[in-house]
């Protein structure tokens, strides 16, 4: 605004209007035309204040503003009343014999004085009757010959070379386990490796996929399934080491082991067994024997431990001298222990093979101290009662026999199967069944003159000794290349099957026929008989 | 009472007798020579057979009564001479 007057000379282009209008008033004398000489003019400032401020003035007002607190509140609820309530059936009491009252005597009297007769007659009757003789009956499909049913392997270690060392039937039956290691090596191999089970009565069977593989750090040696719990296995290592696992559990499979410590075997373990524990009819012990001379029962102690129950240990010096065993030099040297079986009539009563060939009968009830400077929290025992005449070579496998309280098997390295009685030192027969090694021998579980044996020319021979006392009555090929069959074992549950484990890695499980199930009449009479004959 | 003691023995005393048992109409042993659980499974069974044969026999033919029962297994030859009130039971072996 200040320069509004300024436009006029400021503007020489500016126009002619301009400059008429500025000089509007007095040079009009002059004429109008003729411009007036341009000369500085200099103006007073003309200033005008801002109203704006004053006119608005400053206002300001106060405001705050809050969020509302939070309400809180607690409150707790609890039940506080329970109940308890047990129920308890009693397991029902059978109805005993009725003693007879006074009462219906006479009439008792009277009814078997009718029956009598008829009676009689007819047991005379039947005695001499061969009626039935040769009449046998199917109810069931005859299985003419053994088949097999499973082949069963875990290719990362057969991968490895590792042979089946053991194999082993759970106590339904229905789940086959085998361990991984190697027999051929004696050395201290630092090799993986396996126990694998599978579940045969579970549908999609893969043989190939094991349904539980427990990986283990050195090779397993011997395997044995708790017999009442159907999960629990036991296994024992080249590493002396005794182990059980929970094959349920597959993350973390380990329930207890021994450790290393003085009480554990110095060599491999061979054999392990369950055992009832004395008095606790469902608790359960492991029995396990070595070729270090110790027979070591465990139990299972707090922390995942196998603690040391009762051991025995075998010397020579001590072993009763019923047959010309060679005297041994000076010291105390151990008997290596190779295989146990225990006596299905006497609970105490086991048979140990050893080293030196022969089988020893042994008490869990010995009382005298073994002679032996081994370290041990428990004092050892020396269990040998009695000496058997001796094979030509290690035992490797022994059997009692479940259907007579004096038989047992044993098989060795010289490829014979001694059957012995309990009695004498003599076997009562010896038969050679192979040209190399046998590694098992087992008694059926529900046939009391068949046994099986497994061979190193890779046969699972069945022998029948209703058939034959002198050759396998069938001889199964297990392996094509004829390497060994290291273990097998019969299924006590489902009979008809039997489980071989060899050196390819492989488990295979047959099928027997039904000849090898089916106890004939009179079966149990014939082994009474051929225990008692060829004894006297 | 001796009388049937005497019976009894001379039943048992037969060759290949394993074992003799009385049992009553209800299915209970009044009399036997075998241990109580075996006596007590033999009567029970043997009673339900028993009174299941009798029916059959008089359901095939009205006239017609069970006079008595042989039951032929691999192991033994097991006889059943029923009447009213009760049954006798004996357990052979088969001849040799």
């Amino acid at each position: 605004m200040a320069t509004r007057a300024l436009p006029g000379p400021l503007c020489p282009a500016g126009g002619e209007g301009v400059a008429a209008l500025a000089t509007g008033g007095a040079p009009s004398a002059e004429g109008p035309g003729r411009p007036g000489p341009l000369k500085d003019e200099t103006l007073g400032v003309a200033s005008v204040p801002s109203q704006w401020r004053g006119v608005q003035g400053i206002r300001g007002e106060t405001k705050s503003c809050q969020t509302a607190s939070i309400a809180t509140a607690e409150a707790s609820a609890q039940a506080r009343q329970h109940v308890d309530a047990q129920v308890q059936t009693e397991a029902p009491e059978p109805p005993s014999v009725q003693p007879l009252s006074h009462h219906d005597a006479p009439r008792l009297a009277a009814f078997l004085r009718r029956v009598e007769a008829m009676v009689i007659r007819e047991l005379n009757k039947n005695w001499q009757s061969h009626a039935f003789d040769g009449f046998e009956v199917n109810w069931t499909e005859h299985q003419q010959t053994v088949s097999c049913l499973h082949t069963l392997g875990y290719p990362p270690a057969q991968g490895q070379g590792l042979h089946v060392t053991s194999v082993s039937w759970n106590s339904t039956g229905s789940v086959v386990a085998c361990a991984y290691g190697r027999l051929d090596d004696g050395d201290w191999s630092t090799l993986r490796s396996y126990v694998c089970a599978w579940n045969l009565d579970r549908r999609g069977l893969h043989p190939r996929q094991p349904s539980a593989v427990v990986e283990v750090p050195s090779a397993v040696t011997c395997l044995a399934f708790h017999p009442t719990q159907p999960a629990h296995v036991a296994g024992g290592l080249y590493s002396g080491e005794v182990l059980v696992w929970d094959m349920s559990r597959p993350e973390d499979p380990l329930l207890c082991r021994t450790g290393l410590s003085d009480d554990t075997h110095t060599d491999p373990v061979y054999q392990v067994v369950w055992l009832p524990e004395p008095r606790h009819g469902h608790r359960f012990q492991v029995l396990s024997v070595a070729p270090d001379g110790k027979v070591l029962l465990w139990q299972a102690g707090g922390a995942g431990r196998l603690q040391l129950a009762e051991g025995f240990a075998l010397a020579t010096q001590q072993l009763p001298r019923s047959t010309k065993l060679k005297k041994p030099s000076r010291g105390e040297t151990e008997v290596g222990a190779t295989a146990v079986s225990f006596s299905s009539f006497d609970p105490s009563l086991f048979v140990l093979g050893t080293e030196g060939g022969f089988p020893l009968k042994c008490s869990r009830a010995a009382e005298e101290a073994a002679l032996t400077r081994m370290p041990s929290s428990v004092p050892l025992r020396a269990p040998a009662q009695f000496t058997f005449s001796p094979h030509g070579g290690p035992v490797y496998s022994v059997s009692c026999s479940p259907f007579h309280r004096n038989l047992f098997l044993s098989a060795g390295t010289d490829g014979h199967v001694h059957l012995y009685s309990m009695l004498q030192a003599q076997p009562l027969a010896s038969l050679q069944l192979s040209h190399k090694y046998l590694f098992a021998v087992r008694w059926s579980p529900v046939r009391p003159l068949v046994f099986a044996a497994a061979s190193g020319e890779g046969e699972v021979l069945l022998f029948d000794l209703h058939r034959s006392s002198q050759k396998p009555t069938v001889s199964i090929k297990q392996t094509q290349d004829g390497s060994p069959v290291y273990c097998l074992e019969f299924n006590h549950q489902q009979t008809q099957l039997l489980a071989a484990g060899d050196a390819k890695g492989t488990v295979k499980v047959w099928q027997l026929s039904t000849e090898f199930t089916a106890q004939g009449p009179r079966e149990t009479e014939d082994l009474d008989r051929l225990a008692a004959e060829v004894a006297t | 009472m001796a009388e049937v003691e005497e019976t009894l023995k001379r039943i048992q005393s037969h060759k290949g007798v394993i074992g003799t048992m009385v049992v009553n109409a209800e299915g209970i042993p009044i009399r036997t020579t075998l241990d109580n659980s075996t006596t007590v499974q033999y009567a029970g069974l043997l009673h339900q057979l028993t009174m299941k044969a009798k029916s059959t026999v008089r359901d095939i033919d009205p006239q017609n009564d069970l006079t008595f029962l042989r039951i032929r297994s691999k192991k033994h030859e097991i006889m059943v001479a029923p009447d009213k009130e009760y049954l006798l039971i004996v357990i052979q072996n088969p001849c040799e």
